[in-house]
């Protein structure tokens, strides 16, 4: 029977699946198993503090300034104190929406769109704006599923 | 030796609270979240409290009124509540040595430490507020009992920011005599009916009775409300849960069932969720009884009947429960009546491979993988993803919950939207 060793990974059909060690017959043990590692898990990047993360989808093009698309998924961690340049989920009026934190002149901050093609944010002198949560990071599908 | 110190931590009207969260246009306007099957008010914002709406109030009588109001009623959503409840006790668990989860919006803390305890509660809720947008209240205390009377003195009274401190033998004086006996917790309104016969009517008249005279009126449970609130310890917190003994699933419908094909759907999609509970505690059960009958005040003939089910060893595979709780159900059905509420109880639960061997249940374990796969893929696409095709797709039947929001944190496809 042949024997295969290291990490199989075939395209078309099916994941690639670590492939060490337990299906070996007899033979040669894997020099790899003792070194073998938990995979990869992306979600390891992009979530630090579990407790405070949570998924937003965006709708619109007001951030594509910096690259937040239309559909996109985004991380939002509210356990980080937003400073200037963030982007952040902001609560205007009772509405969320995704907005830039910018740094006004005298040090105060505001919130922006980050869209080239739109004139600056005026809020209402009777608005109220809170941030909910600062966006970490923003998953952009660059080969969308099939609808 | 540091003196012990307990905190009772819980959610301001929780279940609102998490609607706002993921809703924030919901903040400042009445809210209530309504029972299964959206029967009745089980939580209220404080701006619906002062609309007069009240614990238990049925959704039917008050809708009218509550909608002209500008109340907003939601139906439970559990999966939602259940995940800020998690992520709630985590930050707990950042600040308190131990956690005694109590409920779904209340925990038990271990707060003993040489700092100030007070400053410690302060910022545990500033980050709960801010991790997880869930206003809550902590109150703390010597003893349990005393923690509870901080923790509503603190709901009580918004001049104390949220945090009460009854550690200090003053304070206590100073603020027991405000609270109510009926509102000492394990005081029930038998009790306190009692208790006003003889004169005692606040916490600190509960506290100055003689330890035998309470439990000659009110059992051991008296003595120990009466050393508790004078700062003895009589129960430390509860860490391990206590073992199950048995496991019920029962909903009314959303509507009556005359149909035997809409009854066995539903009892098998109640005995696959009951199967699903076996497993995750790790116990099965050979002792399955199922019921339904029709509602108490409806018109039409009343029936209620219920039956055990033949399982002959011990068992947590969905799909040899359904066959014996169909079985059931076929032996107990008769048409002509409206049926409003089902259920399947699991009784005698056992951890699998603890009884002795049978014959019969020569177990193949392929139906253990099937079944971890069913609940792998209910964890990860929300509970009814996989279902036995026994359960049914369309479930007419089913629960009303017109008003659910949807699972924000549990699930990708309802995540919530922000604009950009």
């Amino acid at each position: 029977m042949a024997t295969r060793i290291g990490v199989s990974v075939r395209l078309g059909e099916g994941q690639p699946l670590p492939f060490m060690g337990a299906s070996l017959c007899a033979g040669f043990p894997s020099p790899a198993d003792d070194y073998l590692e938990e995979a990869l898990d992306p979600a390891q990047l992009i979530v630090t503090n579990p407790t405070a993360t949570f998924v937003w989808r965006i709708t619109g093009r007001s951030m594509i300034g910096r690259g937040i698309n239309d559909g996109d998924y985004v991380v939002v961690d509210r356990s980080l104190a937003p400073r200037a340049d963030d982007a952040v989920v902001a609560v205007i009026d009772g509405q969320p929406s995704a907005k830039r934190v910018i740094r006004l002149r005298g040090g105060r901050l505001a919130l922006d769109f980050d869209n080239p093609a739109m004139s600056p944010l005026v809020l209402d002198e009777a608005s109220e704006a809170m941030i909910w949560g600062v966006i970490t990071w923003s998953l952009t599908p660059h080969r969308p599923a099939p609808r | 030796m540091t003196a012990r110190i307990f905190a009772l931590s819980d959610g301001n009207s929780f279940y609102c609270s998490c609607e706002r969260v993921f809703d924030p246009a919901l903040e400042g306007r009445p809210v209530i979240v309504l029972s299964n099957n959206d029967g009745c008010a089980i939580a209220r914002t404080p701006e619906a409290k002062a609309l007069g709406i009240q614990m238990g109030d049925p959704w039917f009588k008050i809708r009218d009124q509550a909608t002209a109001a500008g109340v907003v009623a939601r139906s439970s959503n559990y999966v939602l509540y259940g995940d800020m409840s998690r992520r709630v006790n985590d930050v707990y668990r950042r600040y308190a040595r131990d956690v005694e989860i109590y409920s779904i919006d209340e925990s038990f803390l271990d707060f003993t430490s040489d700092a100030d305890a007070a400053d410690r509660a302060r910022e545990m809720r500033a980050t709960v507020r801010r991790w997880t947008g869930i206003p809550t209240c902590v109150g703390l205390g010597p003893t349990r009992t005393l923690a509870k009377v901080a923790n509503h003195l603190a709901k009580k009274r918004p001049e104390l920011d949220g945090v009460c401190d009854l550690t200090d033998p003053a304070r206590r004086d100073t603020l027991l005599p405000s609270v109510e006996v009926a509102d000492v917790w394990g005081v029930g309104r038998a009790s306190a009916a009692k208790l006003r016969a003889v004169g005692v009517t606040t916490a600190a008249d509960l506290r100055a009775m003689d330890p035998r005279a309470a439990r000659a009126l009110l059992t051991v449970t008296g003595e120990r409300l009466v050393l508790e609130l004078a700062g003895v310890l009589c129960a430390d917190l509860e860490l391990t849960p206590p073992v199950r003994k048995g496991i019920a699933v029962t909903r009314m419908f959303g509507r009556p069932i005359t149909d035997l094909d809409e009854m066995l759907e539903a009892v098998a999609s109640y005995v696959a969720r009951a199967g699903e509970k076996l497993r995750q505690h790790g116990l099965a059960s050979a002792d399955m009884t199922i019921f339904f009958h029709t509602a108490a005040h409806a018109a039409g003939p009343p029936r209620s009947v219920s039956g055990r089910a033949a399982l002959w060893s011990p068992s947590c595979d969905t799909t040899t429960m359904i066959a014996a709780g169909t079985a059931v159900v076929r032996r107990l059905w008769a048409p002509g009546f409206r049926y409003a509420k089902a259920g399947v109880m699991l009784d005698d639960l056992v951890r699998p491979g603890a009884t002795t061997g049978d014959l019969l249940a020569a177990a193949d374990p392929r139906r253990d993988q099937l079944m971890a796969a069913l609940d792998q893929v209910n964890r990860r696409h929300g509970r009814g993803a996989l279902v036995p095709a026994r359960a049914g797709l369309a479930k007419r039947w089913a629960t009303k919950a017109d008003m659910r929001s949807p699972a924000y944190t549990t699930r990708l496809s309802e995540t919530p939207i922000a604009r950009a």
